[in-house]
C-alpha cells in the first residue's frame, strides 16, 4: 500500500515564533515527505508493501525500511505532540503518575531537558508508559522508536539537529526548554495515557 | 590482541611529550582548538560563513571545553596528545570518547579544507595509490560521496590509512572515528580526510540537501594537507 505524508494538526506557521514556518517548510514539507518517499520506493516488490506502517517498524530489520518507517512514524507522533499555546502541564492519571515517579512535574521536567540534551548526535527522547502503568523518559537514537518495546509513547521531542537548526542553531537546550514551555501538547499525552 | 599499529606509534609520540614536559617542570596544557586556517567567509559559496562561525566557536569549541572537563576525572588526560586518547579510548568514559572524537575530527576536518582553487590536487604517489585501491579518482569520490551519504543520522566519512598500509573508505556515526579502539569501529586506520554530516555542517545552507553539500564540498577539499596525511601515515 502507498503510504501518504499525513496533514499537519496545524498551520505551518501556527507555532511560531516557537517553532518557525521555515522550519516546517523543511521538516515537514522536505524531511518528513522524504522518508514517506524513500518508504515507498524501498517496500516496492518486498514482503512489507502490503504491510501497515506499525506492522512495518515492528517487523523491518535494522535497514533503510526501518529507518524510513520508523522516521514517517516518529515525525507524525511529534506532530501531535505540539499544539499552538501548549505548555503547560498534565493533569488527572499522568499527571499523578508522573508526580509518583519524580516528585513533581517541575522534577519530571528537569529530567526530560537532561535528557533530551544529552542524547548525543541524532535521535528522539520520549515520555512512555510502562506495562505496569509507570512512567519513564528514554532516548533513542537515529530513527529508533519505543514502538519496537513494550513501552508506549506518550510524548516526544525530535533532537535531531534538523528540528531546531534553522530557529535555535546549536542551542538544543533552549530548544527542549521552549518545546516544554510553549509547545507540548499534554492533552495527547493524557489521551495516550489512558488508551 | 595486541595494541593497535597506530596506537603504538602514537605511543613513541607521547614519550617524547613527557620527557619534554619532565624537562620543562610544567604541567601539560589543557587539550585547544588550532587556529581556523583561513576566514569564515573563505569557503564561500561551498560553507557559508556563518556556518564555519558556528561550526568552530560553537559546536567544536563545547567539545574541547567537554573534554579538558573530563580532565578532573582522568588526570592522565592532561599528558596525552588527542591520538593517544582516541587509540585507547575504551579505557574512559562516554564524554572523552564523544568530546574527544568530535575535537579530532573537527581538527582534521578544518584542515583538509580550503578556498576552492587553493587546495592543490592529490600528489603523485598519493593519485597512484588512489587508482590501486579504488581503481580512479573518479571512482574513489563516488564511494566516499556514497559513505558520507549513506551515514544514518549524525557522523563522518572517511578516507583512512589501514594498519597494512592501504587505503579504504569508510564512515563512523556521531563523533567515533577510525582511530578508536572500539569493537564497533569496522574499519580501522589513521583518517587522512574526513567530511562531516552532521547536519549542523550543512543545514544553514544545504537543509535537507545533503547530496548537494557534498558533491560542492569537493571543490574545498586541500588537497596539499591530504598528501602530507597519506605520507605521514604511510611513514608511522
Amino acid at each position: 500500500m502507498e503510504h501518504q505524508l499525513p496533514p499537519l494538526p496545524y498551520a505551518k506557521d501556527a507555532l511560531a515564533p516557537h517553532m518557525s514556518a521555515e522550519t516546517f517548510e523543511y521538516h515537514y514539507g522536505k524531511h518528513h515527505q522524504a522518508y514517506v518517499t524513500n518508504l515507498n520506493n524501498l517496500i516496492k516488490g518486498t514482503e512489507y508493501e502490503n504491510k501497515g506502517l506499525e506492522d512495518i517498524i515492528k517487523t523491518a530489520p535494522a535497514g533503510g525500511i526501518f529507518n524510513n518507517a520508523a522516521q514517517v512514524w516518529n515525525h507524525t507522533f511529534f506532530w501531535n505532540c505540539m499544539k499552538p499555546g501548549g505548555g503547560g502541564a498534565p493533569s488527572g492519571a499522568l499527571a499523578e503518575a508522573i508526580n509518583k515517579k519524580w516528585g513533581s512535574y517541575d522534577e519530571f521536567k528537569k529530567a526530560f531537558q537532561a535528557s533530551a540534551v544529552g542524547n548525543f548526535g541524532s535521535g528522539w527522547t520520549w515520555l512512555v508508559k510502562k506495562p505496569d502503568g509507570s512512567v519513564d523518559i528514554v532516548n533513542t537514537s537515529n530513527a529508533a522508536t519505543p514502538l519496537t518495546t513494550a513501552d508506549k509513547p506518550l510524548i516526544t521531542v525530535d533532537v535531531w539537529e534538523h528540528a531546531y537548526y534553522i530557529d535555535y542553531r546549536n542551542a538544543r537546550p533552549k530548544f527542549v526548554e521552549t518545546f516544554l514551555e510553549h509547545l507540548v501538547n499534554w492533552s495527547f499525552a493524557e489521551a495516550n495515557y489512558a488508551g | 590482541m595486541t595494541k593497535s599499529w597506530f596506537c603504538l606509534s602514537h605511543n613513541v609520540a607521547r614519550i617524547a611529550l613527557l620527557a619534554g614536559l619532565t624537562a620543562a617542570g610544567t604541567a601539560w596544557a589543557q587539550f585547544t582548538q588550532s587556529p581556523l586556517p583561513y576566514a569564515y567567509t573563505a569557503l564561500e559559496p561551498q560553507i557559508d560563513a556563518m556556518t564555519m562561525e558556528l561550526h568552530y566557536t560553537r559546536h567544536h569549541k563545547s567539545a574541547v571545553d567537554g573534554l579538558n572537563a573530563q580532565i578532573k576525572n582522568y588526570p592522565e588526560l592532561a599528558n596525552m596528545t588527542i591520538e593517544q586518547v582516541l587509540c585507547q579510548v575504551s579505557k574512559y568514559n562516554t564524554a572523552v570518547r564523544n568530546n574527544g572524537g568530535n575535537h579530532y575530527n573537527h581538527e582534521i576536518f578544518w584542515k583538509v579544507m580550503a578556498p576552492a582553487g587553493q587546495g592543490g590536487k592529490p600528489s603523485e604517489v598519493l593519485a597512484a595509490a588512489i587508482d590501486k585501491a579504488f581503481g580512479s579518482m573518479e571512482e574513489m569520490r563516488k564511494l566516499f560521496s556514497a559513505a558520507a551519504a549513506g551515514r544514518f543520522g549524525s557522523g563522518w566519512a572517511w578516507l583512512v590509512v589501514t594498519p597494512d598500509k592501504k587505503l579504504a573508505i569508510t564512515s563512523t556515526p556521531n563523533q567515533d572515528n577510525p582511530l578508536m579502539d572500539l569493537p564497533e569501529i569496522a574499519v580501522k586506520g589513521t583518517p587522512i580526510l574526513g567530511l562531516d554530516v552532521w547536519e549542523h555542517a550543512y543545514y544553514l545552507s544545504y537543509q535537507n540537501r545533503r547530496g548537494d553539500y557534498i558533491k560542492h564540498w569537493w571543490d574545498v577539499v586541500n588537497w596539499n594537507e591530504v598528501n602530507r596525511r597519506y605520507e605521514e601515515a604511510m611513514r608511522q
